[in-house]
Protein backbone atom coordinates (compact mmCIF):
# COMPACT_ATOMS: atom_id res chain seq x y z
CA UNK A 1 0.00 0.00 0.00
CA UNK A 2 2.66 2.47 1.06
CA UNK A 3 4.80 1.32 -1.81
CA UNK A 4 1.97 2.27 -4.15
CA UNK A 5 1.83 5.75 -2.59
CA UNK A 6 5.58 6.09 -3.07
CA UNK A 7 5.30 5.08 -6.70
CA UNK A 8 2.49 7.59 -7.24
CA UNK A 9 4.66 10.27 -5.66
CA UNK A 10 7.51 9.56 -8.05
CA UNK A 11 5.36 9.20 -11.15
CA UNK A 12 4.88 12.92 -11.91
CA UNK A 13 8.63 13.52 -11.78
CA UNK A 14 9.31 10.69 -14.18
CA UNK A 15 6.44 11.78 -16.41
CA UNK A 16 7.73 15.36 -16.59
CA UNK A 17 11.26 14.20 -17.34
CA UNK A 18 10.23 11.73 -20.03
CA UNK A 19 7.80 14.15 -21.64
CA UNK A 20 10.25 17.07 -21.75
CA UNK A 21 13.10 14.93 -23.02
CA UNK A 22 10.84 13.34 -25.62
CA UNK A 23 9.56 16.68 -26.89
CA UNK A 24 12.70 18.74 -26.37
CA UNK A 25 15.58 16.47 -27.27
CA UNK A 26 15.12 16.87 -31.05
CA UNK A 27 15.63 20.64 -30.66
CA UNK A 28 18.98 20.26 -28.97
CA UNK A 29 21.87 21.02 -31.26
CA UNK A 30 25.10 22.98 -31.13
CA UNK A 31 23.42 25.89 -32.90
CA UNK A 32 20.51 25.83 -30.45
CA UNK A 33 22.85 26.04 -27.45
CA UNK A 34 25.32 28.58 -28.81
CA UNK A 35 23.18 30.64 -31.20
CA UNK A 36 21.16 33.81 -30.78
CA UNK A 37 17.41 33.78 -31.25
CA UNK A 38 16.25 34.92 -34.65
CA UNK A 39 13.03 35.50 -36.52
CA UNK A 40 11.31 36.94 -33.42
CA UNK A 41 12.39 33.97 -31.24
CA UNK A 42 10.83 31.49 -33.64
CA UNK A 43 14.17 30.02 -34.63
CA UNK A 44 17.86 30.19 -33.71
CA UNK A 45 19.30 29.44 -30.27
CA UNK A 46 19.14 30.38 -26.61
CA UNK A 47 22.79 31.22 -25.85
CA UNK A 48 22.11 34.70 -24.36
CA UNK A 49 19.55 33.19 -21.97
CA UNK A 50 22.01 30.50 -20.84
CA UNK A 51 24.75 33.08 -20.28
CA UNK A 52 22.33 35.36 -18.46
CA UNK A 53 21.18 32.64 -16.07
CA UNK A 54 24.81 31.67 -15.46
CA UNK A 55 25.78 35.27 -14.58
CA UNK A 56 22.73 35.82 -12.39
CA UNK A 57 23.42 32.63 -10.47
CA UNK A 58 27.14 33.31 -10.05
CA UNK A 59 26.73 36.88 -8.81
CA UNK A 60 23.93 35.72 -6.52
CA UNK A 61 26.32 33.14 -5.01
CA UNK A 62 29.12 35.63 -4.52
CA UNK A 63 26.74 37.85 -2.57
CA UNK A 64 24.71 35.29 -0.65
CA UNK A 65 27.32 32.66 0.31
CA UNK A 66 29.41 34.83 2.69
CA UNK A 67 26.28 36.45 4.14
CA UNK A 68 24.39 33.22 4.65
CA UNK A 69 27.33 31.23 5.98
CA UNK A 70 28.33 34.07 8.30
CA UNK A 71 24.81 34.35 9.67
CA UNK A 72 24.64 30.58 10.19
CA UNK A 73 27.98 30.55 12.04
CA UNK A 74 26.71 33.31 14.28
CA UNK A 75 23.46 31.49 15.01
CA UNK A 76 25.07 28.10 15.56
CA UNK A 77 28.28 29.01 17.38
CA UNK A 78 27.84 32.37 19.07
CA UNK A 79 24.21 33.30 19.61
CA UNK A 80 22.68 32.54 22.98
CA UNK A 81 19.27 30.90 22.91
CA UNK A 82 17.13 33.92 23.80
CA UNK A 83 14.24 36.00 22.46
CA UNK A 84 16.54 37.88 20.11
CA UNK A 85 17.86 34.79 18.32
CA UNK A 86 14.43 33.16 18.38
CA UNK A 87 13.03 36.15 16.53
CA UNK A 88 15.89 35.94 14.03
CA UNK A 89 15.01 32.31 13.42
CA UNK A 90 11.31 33.09 12.97
CA UNK A 91 12.28 35.83 10.51
CA UNK A 92 14.38 33.36 8.51
CA UNK A 93 11.58 30.80 8.39
CA UNK A 94 9.12 33.50 7.30
CA UNK A 95 11.57 34.68 4.66
CA UNK A 96 11.65 31.17 3.23
CA UNK A 97 7.86 31.16 2.96
CA UNK A 98 7.44 34.39 1.01
CA UNK A 99 6.20 33.82 -2.56
CA UNK A 100 8.92 34.50 -5.10
CA UNK A 101 6.89 37.11 -6.96
CA UNK A 102 6.90 39.20 -3.78
CA UNK A 103 10.71 39.10 -3.83
CA UNK A 104 10.48 40.29 -7.43
CA UNK A 105 8.38 43.29 -6.45
CA UNK A 106 10.62 44.00 -3.48
CA UNK A 107 13.69 43.88 -5.73
CA UNK A 108 11.98 46.23 -8.16
CA UNK A 109 11.24 48.72 -5.41
CA UNK A 110 14.58 48.52 -3.59
CA UNK A 111 17.28 47.74 -6.14
CA UNK A 112 15.82 48.86 -9.48
CA UNK A 113 14.12 52.05 -8.35
CA UNK A 114 15.44 53.14 -4.93
CA UNK A 115 19.12 52.26 -5.51
CA UNK A 116 18.66 53.12 -9.17
CA UNK A 117 20.42 49.99 -10.45
CA UNK A 118 17.81 49.79 -13.22
CA UNK A 119 16.74 46.51 -14.78
CA UNK A 120 20.11 44.81 -14.48
CA UNK A 121 22.04 41.66 -13.60
CA UNK A 122 23.02 43.39 -10.36
CA UNK A 123 19.44 44.11 -9.29
CA UNK A 124 18.35 40.58 -10.29
CA UNK A 125 21.23 38.85 -8.50
CA UNK A 126 20.63 40.79 -5.30
CA UNK A 127 16.95 39.91 -5.42
CA UNK A 128 17.80 36.24 -5.94
CA UNK A 129 20.34 36.52 -3.12
CA UNK A 130 17.70 37.68 -0.65
CA UNK A 131 15.42 34.89 -1.79
CA UNK A 132 18.05 32.15 -1.35
CA UNK A 133 19.44 33.54 1.93
CA UNK A 134 17.08 31.56 4.20
CA UNK A 135 17.83 28.30 2.38
CA UNK A 136 21.56 28.77 2.81
CA UNK A 137 21.34 29.90 6.43
CA UNK A 138 19.15 26.97 7.41
CA UNK A 139 21.20 24.25 5.68
CA UNK A 140 24.51 25.72 6.83
CA UNK A 141 23.33 25.93 10.41
CA UNK A 142 22.20 22.31 10.25
CA UNK A 143 25.61 21.27 8.88
CA UNK A 144 27.41 23.16 11.67
CA UNK A 145 25.20 21.69 14.39
CA UNK A 146 25.86 18.20 13.07
CA UNK A 147 29.55 18.56 14.02
CA UNK A 148 29.84 16.81 17.41
CA UNK A 149 29.94 19.15 20.39
CA UNK A 150 32.77 17.06 21.85
CA UNK A 151 35.13 18.29 19.09
CA UNK A 152 34.52 21.84 20.23
CA UNK A 153 35.10 20.98 23.89
CA UNK A 154 38.33 19.10 23.12
CA UNK A 155 39.61 21.90 20.92
CA UNK A 156 38.93 24.46 23.64
CA UNK A 157 40.46 22.19 26.28
CA UNK A 158 43.83 22.21 24.51
CA UNK A 159 43.80 25.98 24.50
CA UNK A 160 42.24 26.85 21.14
CA UNK A 161 40.08 29.95 21.14
CA UNK A 162 36.49 29.81 19.94
CA UNK A 163 37.48 31.40 16.63
CA UNK A 164 40.34 28.91 16.10
CA UNK A 165 37.94 26.08 16.91
CA UNK A 166 35.43 27.31 14.34
CA UNK A 167 38.05 27.89 11.66
CA UNK A 168 40.09 24.75 12.14
CA UNK A 169 37.52 22.18 13.26
CA UNK A 170 33.86 23.15 12.91
CA UNK A 171 33.74 24.79 9.47
CA UNK A 172 36.06 22.29 7.72
CA UNK A 173 33.97 19.42 9.11
CA UNK A 174 30.73 21.08 8.05
CA UNK A 175 32.02 22.19 4.65
CA UNK A 176 30.40 19.45 2.51
CA UNK A 177 27.04 20.17 4.15
CA UNK A 178 27.54 23.90 3.66
CA UNK A 179 28.39 23.43 -0.02
CA UNK A 180 25.35 21.24 -0.51
CA UNK A 181 23.20 23.97 0.98
CA UNK A 182 24.73 26.66 -1.20
CA UNK A 183 24.22 24.59 -4.34
CA UNK A 184 20.60 23.86 -3.42
CA UNK A 185 20.10 27.59 -2.94
CA UNK A 186 21.58 28.28 -6.37
CA UNK A 187 19.39 25.68 -7.91
CA UNK A 188 16.39 27.58 -6.69
CA UNK A 189 17.86 30.86 -7.90
CA UNK A 190 18.60 29.47 -11.35
CA UNK A 191 15.09 28.17 -11.91
CA UNK A 192 12.96 31.06 -10.65
CA UNK A 193 11.23 33.46 -13.02
CA UNK A 194 9.31 35.81 -10.75
CA UNK A 195 12.24 37.43 -8.88
CA UNK A 196 13.99 38.42 -12.12
CA UNK A 197 10.79 39.32 -13.95
CA UNK A 198 10.90 42.97 -12.90
CA UNK A 199 14.54 43.27 -11.90
CA UNK A 200 16.87 41.76 -14.50
CA UNK A 201 15.30 39.92 -17.39
CA UNK A 202 14.33 41.33 -20.75
CA UNK A 203 12.52 39.89 -23.75
CA UNK A 204 15.35 40.06 -26.25
CA UNK A 205 18.88 41.46 -26.50
CA UNK A 206 20.96 41.56 -29.64
CA UNK A 207 24.22 41.34 -27.62
CA UNK A 208 25.41 39.54 -24.52
CA UNK A 209 25.44 41.77 -21.41
CA UNK A 210 28.80 43.45 -20.95
CA UNK A 211 28.54 44.52 -17.30
CA UNK A 212 26.47 43.81 -14.18
CA UNK A 213 24.47 46.97 -14.78
CA UNK A 214 23.15 45.63 -18.09
CA UNK A 215 19.84 43.84 -18.35
CA UNK A 216 20.02 40.24 -19.47
CA UNK A 217 18.05 37.39 -20.92
CA UNK A 218 17.56 34.38 -18.66
CA UNK A 219 16.40 30.81 -19.21
CA UNK A 220 13.27 30.68 -17.04
CA UNK A 221 12.08 34.06 -18.26
CA UNK A 222 12.86 33.15 -21.85
CA UNK A 223 10.82 30.01 -21.47
CA UNK A 224 7.93 32.02 -20.05
CA UNK A 225 8.12 34.48 -22.93
CA UNK A 226 8.27 31.99 -25.76
CA UNK A 227 5.52 29.91 -24.20
CA UNK A 228 3.02 32.73 -23.71
CA UNK A 229 3.99 35.87 -25.58
CA UNK A 230 5.09 34.74 -29.02
CA UNK A 231 2.37 33.60 -31.41
CA UNK A 232 3.17 30.78 -33.78
CA UNK A 233 6.02 29.47 -31.68
CA UNK A 234 7.40 26.03 -32.51
CA UNK A 235 6.75 23.72 -29.52
CA UNK A 236 10.08 22.04 -30.17
CA UNK A 237 11.97 25.22 -29.22
CA UNK A 238 9.86 25.66 -26.09
CA UNK A 239 10.55 22.13 -24.94
CA UNK A 240 14.19 22.39 -25.94
CA UNK A 241 14.54 25.46 -23.69
CA UNK A 242 12.73 23.70 -20.87
CA UNK A 243 15.08 20.75 -21.24
CA UNK A 244 18.18 22.94 -21.04
CA UNK A 245 16.86 24.64 -17.91
CA UNK A 246 16.03 21.26 -16.42
CA UNK A 247 19.49 19.91 -17.19
CA UNK A 248 21.07 23.01 -15.62
CA UNK A 249 19.13 22.54 -12.38
CA UNK A 250 19.47 18.76 -12.30
CA UNK A 251 23.20 19.13 -12.93
CA UNK A 252 23.51 21.34 -9.84
CA UNK A 253 21.45 18.85 -7.88
CA UNK A 254 23.67 15.98 -8.98
CA UNK A 255 26.76 17.97 -7.97
CA UNK A 256 25.29 18.49 -4.50
CA UNK A 257 24.52 14.79 -4.19
CA UNK A 258 28.03 13.79 -5.24
CA UNK A 259 29.66 16.18 -2.76
CA UNK A 260 27.43 14.92 0.03
CA UNK A 261 27.98 11.23 -0.58
CA UNK A 262 31.73 11.56 -1.05
CA UNK A 263 32.02 13.54 2.17
CA UNK A 264 29.90 11.01 4.02
CA UNK A 265 32.20 8.21 2.89
CA UNK A 266 35.26 10.09 4.14
CA UNK A 267 33.75 11.43 7.35
CA UNK A 268 35.42 10.26 10.55
CA UNK A 269 32.49 10.62 12.93
CA UNK B 1 68.66 29.07 42.99
CA UNK B 2 66.26 31.88 43.63
CA UNK B 3 63.32 29.92 42.35
CA UNK B 4 64.07 27.09 44.75
CA UNK B 5 64.30 29.33 47.77
CA UNK B 6 61.15 31.20 46.84
CA UNK B 7 59.49 27.84 46.66
CA UNK B 8 60.74 26.90 50.10
CA UNK B 9 59.56 30.21 51.49
CA UNK B 10 56.09 29.52 50.13
CA UNK B 11 56.28 26.47 52.34
CA UNK B 12 54.05 24.62 49.96
CA UNK B 13 54.33 21.46 47.99
CA UNK B 14 50.88 22.05 46.67
CA UNK B 15 50.17 22.52 43.00
CA UNK B 16 46.57 23.60 43.28
CA UNK B 17 44.79 25.00 46.29
CA UNK B 18 41.02 25.42 46.35
CA UNK B 19 39.26 27.14 49.22
CA UNK B 20 35.52 27.07 49.83
CA UNK B 21 34.88 26.47 46.17
CA UNK B 22 31.17 26.67 45.39
CA UNK B 23 29.39 26.34 42.07
CA UNK B 24 25.83 26.19 40.90
CA UNK B 25 24.58 25.61 37.35
CA UNK B 26 21.75 27.75 35.99
CA UNK B 27 19.46 24.74 35.70
CA UNK B 28 20.15 23.87 39.35
CA UNK B 29 21.89 20.53 38.66
CA UNK B 30 25.16 19.16 40.05
CA UNK B 31 26.96 21.76 42.09
CA UNK B 32 29.85 22.20 44.47
CA UNK B 33 29.56 23.26 48.09
CA UNK B 34 32.52 24.67 50.00
CA UNK B 35 35.18 22.43 48.52
CA UNK B 36 38.60 22.99 50.09
CA UNK B 37 41.32 20.69 48.80
CA UNK B 38 45.08 21.09 48.49
CA UNK B 39 46.37 19.10 45.54
CA UNK B 40 50.01 18.00 46.11
CA UNK B 41 52.63 18.11 43.38
CA UNK B 42 53.83 15.02 41.54
CA UNK B 43 51.19 12.74 42.95
CA UNK B 44 47.91 11.21 41.86
CA UNK B 45 44.97 12.76 43.64
CA UNK B 46 41.81 10.80 43.17
CA UNK B 47 38.30 12.25 43.38
CA UNK B 48 35.76 9.48 43.88
CA UNK B 49 32.15 9.04 44.88
CA UNK B 50 28.75 8.35 43.35
CA UNK B 51 27.70 9.96 40.05
CA UNK B 52 26.45 13.51 40.29
CA UNK B 53 28.70 14.29 43.25
CA UNK B 54 30.54 17.18 41.60
CA UNK B 55 33.81 15.46 40.67
CA UNK B 56 33.67 16.39 36.98
CA UNK B 57 32.49 19.86 37.81
CA UNK B 58 35.45 20.32 40.12
CA UNK B 59 37.83 19.23 37.35
CA UNK B 60 36.20 21.56 34.87
CA UNK B 61 36.64 24.50 37.19
CA UNK B 62 40.39 23.88 37.34
CA UNK B 63 40.92 24.58 33.65
CA UNK B 64 37.89 26.81 33.26
CA UNK B 65 36.09 24.48 30.88
CA UNK B 66 33.06 25.34 32.99
CA UNK B 67 33.13 28.64 31.08
CA UNK B 68 31.45 26.72 28.26
CA UNK B 69 28.57 25.65 30.52
CA UNK B 70 25.78 27.73 32.01
CA UNK B 71 27.13 28.52 35.45
CA UNK B 72 24.94 30.64 37.68
CA UNK B 73 27.23 31.14 40.62
CA UNK B 74 30.90 30.50 41.29
CA UNK B 75 32.47 31.37 44.63
CA UNK B 76 35.59 30.67 46.68
CA UNK B 77 39.20 30.45 45.57
CA UNK B 78 41.20 28.27 43.20
CA UNK B 79 44.94 28.94 42.91
CA UNK B 80 47.43 27.28 40.58
CA UNK B 81 51.08 27.51 41.66
CA UNK B 82 53.83 27.54 39.05
CA UNK B 83 57.09 25.61 39.50
CA UNK B 84 58.51 28.81 40.98
CA UNK B 85 55.63 29.13 43.39
CA UNK B 86 53.95 32.01 41.55
CA UNK B 87 50.22 31.88 42.21
CA UNK B 88 47.62 32.20 39.46
CA UNK B 89 44.03 32.97 40.40
CA UNK B 90 42.19 30.43 38.23
CA UNK B 91 38.79 32.02 38.78
CA UNK B 92 39.92 35.54 37.85
CA UNK B 93 37.83 36.41 34.77
CA UNK B 94 40.72 38.44 33.33
CA UNK B 95 43.38 35.71 33.19
CA UNK B 96 44.45 34.22 29.88
CA UNK B 97 42.26 31.11 29.80
CA UNK B 98 44.08 29.73 26.78
CA UNK B 99 47.40 29.66 28.64
CA UNK B 100 45.71 28.20 31.73
CA UNK B 101 44.33 25.36 29.61
CA UNK B 102 47.80 24.65 28.29
CA UNK B 103 49.11 24.42 31.85
CA UNK B 104 46.18 22.31 33.03
CA UNK B 105 45.37 19.59 30.50
CA UNK B 106 42.17 17.57 30.38
CA UNK B 107 41.32 14.02 29.31
CA UNK B 108 37.66 13.05 29.02
CA UNK B 109 35.75 9.85 29.77
CA UNK B 110 34.98 9.04 26.17
CA UNK B 111 38.09 9.27 24.02
CA UNK B 112 37.41 12.08 21.56
CA UNK B 113 40.00 12.15 18.82
CA UNK B 114 39.77 15.09 16.47
CA UNK B 115 38.87 14.17 12.86
CA UNK B 116 42.44 14.36 11.59
CA UNK B 117 45.59 12.23 11.57
CA UNK B 118 47.32 10.90 14.68
CA UNK B 119 50.10 13.38 14.11
CA UNK B 120 47.75 16.34 13.66
CA UNK B 121 45.84 15.44 16.80
CA UNK B 122 49.05 15.83 18.76
CA UNK B 123 50.27 19.03 17.10
CA UNK B 124 46.86 20.74 17.11
CA UNK B 125 47.23 22.32 20.55
CA UNK B 126 50.76 23.52 19.82
CA UNK B 127 49.78 24.91 16.43
CA UNK B 128 46.87 26.94 17.75
CA UNK B 129 49.37 28.28 20.29
CA UNK B 130 51.47 29.52 17.37
CA UNK B 131 54.19 26.83 17.19
CA UNK B 132 55.32 26.43 13.56
CA UNK B 133 58.75 24.84 13.98
CA UNK B 134 58.55 21.36 12.38
CA UNK B 135 61.38 20.02 14.52
CA UNK B 136 59.84 21.03 17.79
CA UNK B 137 56.44 19.73 16.67
CA UNK B 138 57.91 16.36 15.72
CA UNK B 139 59.77 16.13 19.01
CA UNK B 140 56.59 16.90 20.93
CA UNK B 141 54.75 14.17 19.01
CA UNK B 142 57.39 11.56 19.82
CA UNK B 143 57.82 12.57 23.46
CA UNK B 144 54.09 12.71 24.20
CA UNK B 145 53.43 9.35 22.52
CA UNK B 146 56.25 7.76 24.49
CA UNK B 147 54.94 9.20 27.74
CA UNK B 148 51.46 7.86 26.98
CA UNK B 149 52.95 4.42 26.14
CA UNK B 150 51.63 4.56 22.58
CA UNK B 151 54.78 5.31 20.56
CA UNK B 152 55.66 1.72 19.70
CA UNK B 153 52.17 0.98 18.41
CA UNK B 154 51.74 3.99 16.13
CA UNK B 155 55.19 5.23 15.18
CA UNK B 156 54.91 3.88 11.62
CA UNK B 157 51.42 5.20 10.97
CA UNK B 158 51.41 8.74 12.32
CA UNK B 159 49.63 10.04 9.23
CA UNK B 160 46.73 7.60 9.52
CA UNK B 161 43.35 8.93 10.66
CA UNK B 162 43.22 8.86 14.46
CA UNK B 163 39.77 7.21 14.41
CA UNK B 164 41.38 4.07 12.98
CA UNK B 165 42.96 3.41 16.39
CA UNK B 166 41.29 1.08 18.89
CA UNK B 167 39.40 2.56 21.83
CA UNK B 168 42.29 2.04 24.22
CA UNK B 169 44.77 3.53 21.78
CA UNK B 170 42.48 6.50 21.19
CA UNK B 171 42.34 7.21 24.90
CA UNK B 172 46.13 7.05 25.20
CA UNK B 173 46.27 9.37 22.20
CA UNK B 174 44.02 11.78 24.09
CA UNK B 175 46.40 11.62 27.05
CA UNK B 176 49.33 12.19 24.69
CA UNK B 177 47.48 15.14 23.14
CA UNK B 178 47.35 16.79 26.56
CA UNK B 179 50.96 15.92 27.28
CA UNK B 180 52.12 17.41 23.96
CA UNK B 181 51.45 20.83 25.45
CA UNK B 182 53.79 20.09 28.38
CA UNK B 183 51.15 20.90 30.98
CA UNK B 184 51.88 21.06 34.69
CA UNK B 185 48.65 19.39 35.73
CA UNK B 186 46.72 16.58 34.07
CA UNK B 187 43.00 16.26 34.76
CA UNK B 188 41.52 12.87 33.91
CA UNK B 189 37.77 12.39 34.03
CA UNK B 190 37.08 8.63 34.12
CA UNK B 191 39.65 8.06 31.39
CA UNK B 192 39.24 4.28 31.42
CA UNK B 193 35.46 3.99 31.70
CA UNK B 194 35.12 2.69 28.15
CA UNK B 195 38.23 0.54 28.07
CA UNK B 196 38.91 -3.16 28.51
CA UNK B 197 41.02 -4.32 31.50
CA UNK B 198 44.23 -4.60 29.46
CA UNK B 199 43.95 -1.07 28.08
CA UNK B 200 42.96 0.16 31.53
CA UNK B 201 46.10 -1.45 32.95
CA UNK B 202 48.25 0.31 30.35
CA UNK B 203 46.70 3.68 31.14
CA UNK B 204 47.10 3.19 34.89
CA UNK B 205 50.71 2.12 34.44
CA UNK B 206 51.49 5.19 32.37
CA UNK B 207 49.88 7.39 35.04
CA UNK B 208 52.34 5.99 37.60
CA UNK B 209 55.17 7.08 35.30
CA UNK B 210 53.60 10.43 34.50
CA UNK B 211 53.19 11.50 38.11
CA UNK B 212 56.97 11.82 38.38
CA UNK B 213 56.73 14.84 36.09
CA UNK B 214 53.15 15.98 36.38
CA UNK B 215 50.51 16.60 38.98
CA UNK B 216 47.59 14.30 38.28
CA UNK B 217 43.98 14.61 39.33
CA UNK B 218 41.97 11.53 38.45
CA UNK B 219 38.28 10.77 38.64
CA UNK B 220 38.37 6.95 38.60
CA UNK B 221 35.62 4.84 37.12
CA UNK B 222 35.44 2.54 40.15
CA UNK B 223 36.34 2.39 43.81
CA UNK B 224 38.82 -0.35 42.96
CA UNK B 225 40.62 1.91 40.53
CA UNK B 226 40.58 4.67 43.14
CA UNK B 227 42.23 2.35 45.66
CA UNK B 228 44.80 1.12 43.11
CA UNK B 229 45.93 4.54 41.95
CA UNK B 230 45.39 7.05 44.74
CA UNK B 231 48.25 8.77 46.51
CA UNK B 232 45.60 11.06 47.93
CA UNK B 233 41.88 10.57 47.77
CA UNK B 234 38.87 12.84 48.13
CA UNK B 235 35.37 11.47 48.62
CA UNK B 236 32.67 13.58 46.96
CA UNK B 237 29.01 13.16 47.82
CA UNK B 238 26.27 15.36 46.38
CA UNK B 239 28.52 18.33 45.83
CA UNK B 240 30.24 18.10 49.20
CA UNK B 241 33.72 16.97 50.12
CA UNK B 242 33.17 14.36 52.80
CA UNK B 243 36.73 13.33 53.41
CA UNK B 244 40.19 13.99 52.04
CA UNK B 245 43.13 11.80 53.08
CA UNK B 246 46.16 9.92 51.82
CA UNK B 247 45.02 6.99 49.69
CA UNK B 248 46.48 4.32 51.94
CA UNK B 249 44.51 5.67 54.87
CA UNK B 250 41.29 6.42 53.01
CA UNK B 251 40.75 2.92 51.67
CA UNK B 252 41.75 1.01 54.80
CA UNK B 253 40.52 3.26 57.55
CA UNK B 254 38.06 5.95 56.46
CA UNK B 255 36.94 8.29 59.24
CA UNK B 256 33.48 9.13 57.95
CA UNK B 257 30.78 6.48 58.03
CA UNK B 258 29.46 7.52 54.58
CA UNK B 259 32.92 7.03 53.08
CA UNK B 260 33.18 3.59 54.64
CA UNK B 261 29.70 2.66 53.40
CA UNK B 262 30.55 3.74 49.87
CA UNK B 263 33.91 1.99 49.75
CA UNK B 264 32.35 -1.20 51.03
CA UNK B 265 29.64 -0.94 48.41
CA UNK B 266 26.65 -0.37 50.69
CA UNK B 267 25.41 2.40 48.39
CA UNK B 268 26.47 4.00 45.16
Amino acid sequence: MLRLVAIIAVLPIIAILVYIIYKGAPALSWEFITGFPSDGMRSGGIWPAIVGTFFLTMLCTIVVAPLGIGAAIYLSEYAADNRWTQSIRIAIISLAGIPSVVYGLFGLGLFVIFFNFGISILAGSLTLAIMTLPVIITTTEEALRAVPQSFRVVSRSVGATQLQTIRRIVVPQALPGIMTGVILGLERAAGETAPILFTAAVFYLPNLPSSVTDPTMALPYHLYVISTQVPGMEPQIQFGTALVLLLFVLGLNLLATVIRSRARARRQW
Amino acid sequence: MVAQSAHTLMDTDYKIVTENLGLQYSDGTESLKDISINIPKNAISVLFGPAGGGKSTYLRVLNRLNDLANVKELSGKAILYSEDGDPLDILDPDIDVTSLRRRVGMVFARPVVLPMSINENLTYGLEVAGERNKNRLNQAVKRSLQQAALWAEVKDRLDDPAVDLSGGQQQRLCIARSLALEPEVLLLDEPTSGLDPISTGKVEASLQELKKEYTIILVPHSVQQAARTADHAAFFLQGELIEYAPGALMFTNPTDQRTADYIEGRFG
